[in-house]
């Protein structure tokens, strides 16, 4: 009895303390959807408001004419895309070369690639890659924005380990069916490879839709800059008076990758797990 | 055909990491040996010049001991409050799915849309905090252009950002934690503060690890947008971390030659970081 009484206070206890903490996670965001529905002169109402009070839409209209934002969310799409395109697929190459062949400089070519990890490129970098990308002739276009992201190690790694729990067996037994490795890898290993590449897909998005630093540095001009950096815009330009429209902004750039994250929790959780630890 | 395909996979990966990283680390270490003349028009050979005036430089060694600071603090309160925000949600109560979704969210957010909410919630007159701050303490904080206040806030966007990562990691490892063990622990006498502590903390020590190294390299480089958004290193370069004072100038003040210098000094902290990752952290914690 006794047990069962304090497993019970204990749940509740727990319970309670999860809602604070959700709520407090979550109140950033509600607050700004709240404001972005206010009219300008209820923006600064005493005290301010938890839920909206107002539906006014033309925040989210007026944070399209303050900056292009249409033009900037395609850009930061076209990105995204791209990026995560090219990360994969390169990640999926290298996964499959270094867990399924034996080849000269194998251990070399790890170590090498390995050591990029702790050199994220997009920030570290950006002084002589930019002067690469000037050299180039490529800023102010989306190669500037998108080939130098195209390959990572974390995704050679994620791939590399995730062919490694194929049992050898599989391969030899496609070899006597006469699949040489090409056939053997498109047929039979990326087929059964697709909630893994799926999560993959969702982890890349996310990152590359929220790049910052060097998509600001190498678009000068408005109609090459990103989403993230039109927040950015929209704050220096709306001063702090008009929270609504900022918040209306801000919330149209962070859609994409809250929708995608919600839908596919599970999915991208197992995936991001599986980057970080062996399990 | 066997023997070369390997070489082929792996062209579009080298290809680009060498383009992209491998070669511009070479150009950022050759830069720094030189200078521009006042006019742009020719670099100078200068040797170790950069690294005296950076390293001798009080302002750097000030954004140095900022950064240390900064990095430091988010790090320890992520990974502290990740464990236990993990504990919590390994309860498994009803309705831990729809806290987990809530809770995970700041993961999909940017860290430059966190810092551009914070700085809506943080507003003197429009955001929520300052509001209920001033019924509490009675006092009205300028929070992003006064110190010490602009740090907090910063801890504040930056914390709530990282927390879902580590969460993530911890609430799987907590949940390969056998429940074997917890019960023998339990019919041994072990209350729950022993049990976290003594039992679940040091089993998860593997991924603290990780979470530690993967923070540290967020807090130093992600974080910039953050910083960007909310104090652009203000008040009066207080809240400026290396990575902004690279960023500034290499990009406002055309100093390329000192912004090199800095980023080797990166570098070479992250060589250490790389280095303690290796020795400690090869046994346990596995990437590929």
């Amino acid at each position: 009895m006794y047990m069962k009484t304090r497993k019970r206070i204990d749940t509740i206890f727990t319970e309670i303390i999860l809602i604070i903490i959700s709520l407090i996670v979550f109140a950033p965001l509600l607050l700004a959807i709240t404001i972005s529905f206010q009219t300008p002169d209820s923006v600064f109402s005493y005290p301010p408001k938890l839920f909206p009070t107002t539906f006014y839409f033309n925040n989210y209209i007026n944070a399209f004419k303050a900056i292009p934002f249409a033009r900037l969310l395609l850009n930061s799409a076209i990105i995204a895309v791209a990026i995560t395109f090219g990360k994969v697929i390169s990640g999926i190459l290298a996964g499959y070369a270094f867990a399924n062949f034996k080849f000269f400089g194998k251990r070399f070519t790890f170590a090498f690639l390995f050591a990029t990890l702790f050199l994220p490129a997009e920030t570290i970098m950006i002084v002589p890659l930019f002067l690469i990308m000037n050299q180039l002739g490529w800023v102010n276009t989306y190669w500037a924005l998108t080939i130098p992201f195209m390959a990572s190690a974390t995704n050679a790694f994620l791939f590399r380990q995730h062919f490694q729990t194929f049992p050898a067996e599989l391969e030899d037994a496609a070899k006597i069916d006469g699949a040489g490795p090409m056939k053997y890898f498109l047929k039979i290993l990326l087929p059964l490879s697709k909630s893994m590449i799926a999560g993959v897909v969702i982890i890349n998005f996310v990152y590359s839709w929220n790049m910052y630093l060097w998509p600001m540095i190498v678009s000068m001009e408005d109609k090459m800059k990103t989403v993230q950096v039109g927040v950015k815009m929209l704050i220096s330009g709306e001063g702090t008076n008009n929270w609504g429209v900022i918040m209306a902004g801000t919330l149209i750039a962070v859609l994409p990758t809250v929708i995608v994250f919600l839908s596919l929790q599970n999915l991208f959780v197992k995936s991001l797990v599986r980057s970080g630890v062996k399990g | 055909m066997r023997k070369l395909l390997p070489y082929l996979l792996l062209i579009p990966t080298f290809f680009v990491i060498i383009s992209f990283i491998y070669i511009p680390a070479f150009n950022s270490f050759k830069m720094s040996f030189f200078r521009e003349n006042k006019f742009g028009t020719k670099t100078i050979y200068v040797g170790l010049d950069n690294f005296k005036k950076v390293l001798f430089d009080p302002e750097y060694l000030q954004i140095a001991g900022f950064t240390l600071l900064y990095v430091g603090l988010t790090v320890l309160i992520t990974i502290f409050l990740a464990f236990l925000l993990a504990l919590l949600l390994n309860k498994n109560v009803p309705g831990t799915y729809i806290y987990r979704a809530l809770i995970f969210i700041p993961y999909a957010v940017s860290p430059a849309i966190a810092g551009s909410l914070w700085t809506f919630l943080l507003d003197p007159v429009a955001g929520h905090v300052n509001y209920f701050f001033t019924n509490i303490f009675g006092t009205q904080i300028a929070w992003l252009t006064t110190r010490p206040y602009a740090f907090y806030a910063l801890l504040f966007a930056t914390v709530w950002k990282m927390i879902p990562f580590s969460l993530i990691f911890y609430i799987a490892g907590l949940q390969s934690i056998s429940n074997d063990l917890l019960e023998s622990a339990t019919l041994d006498g072990a209350n729950a503060f022993t049990k976290t502590w003594k039992i679940k903390f040091p089993l998860v020590s593997p991924i603290t690890f990780y979470l530690v190294i993967m923070n540290i390299i967020n807090a130093m480089f992600k974080s910039f947008a953050i910083i960007d958004v909310m104090t652009k290193g203000g008040p009066g370069g207080y809240t400026s971390t290396m990575m902004y004072k690279v960023y500034l100038d290499a990009f406002s003040y055309q100093k390329t030659g000192p912004a090199s210098a800095q980023s080797v000094v990166m570098f070479m902290i992250m060589a250490i970081v790389t280095v303690v990752y290796f020795v400690y952290g090869e046994r346990h914690v596995h990437y590929g």
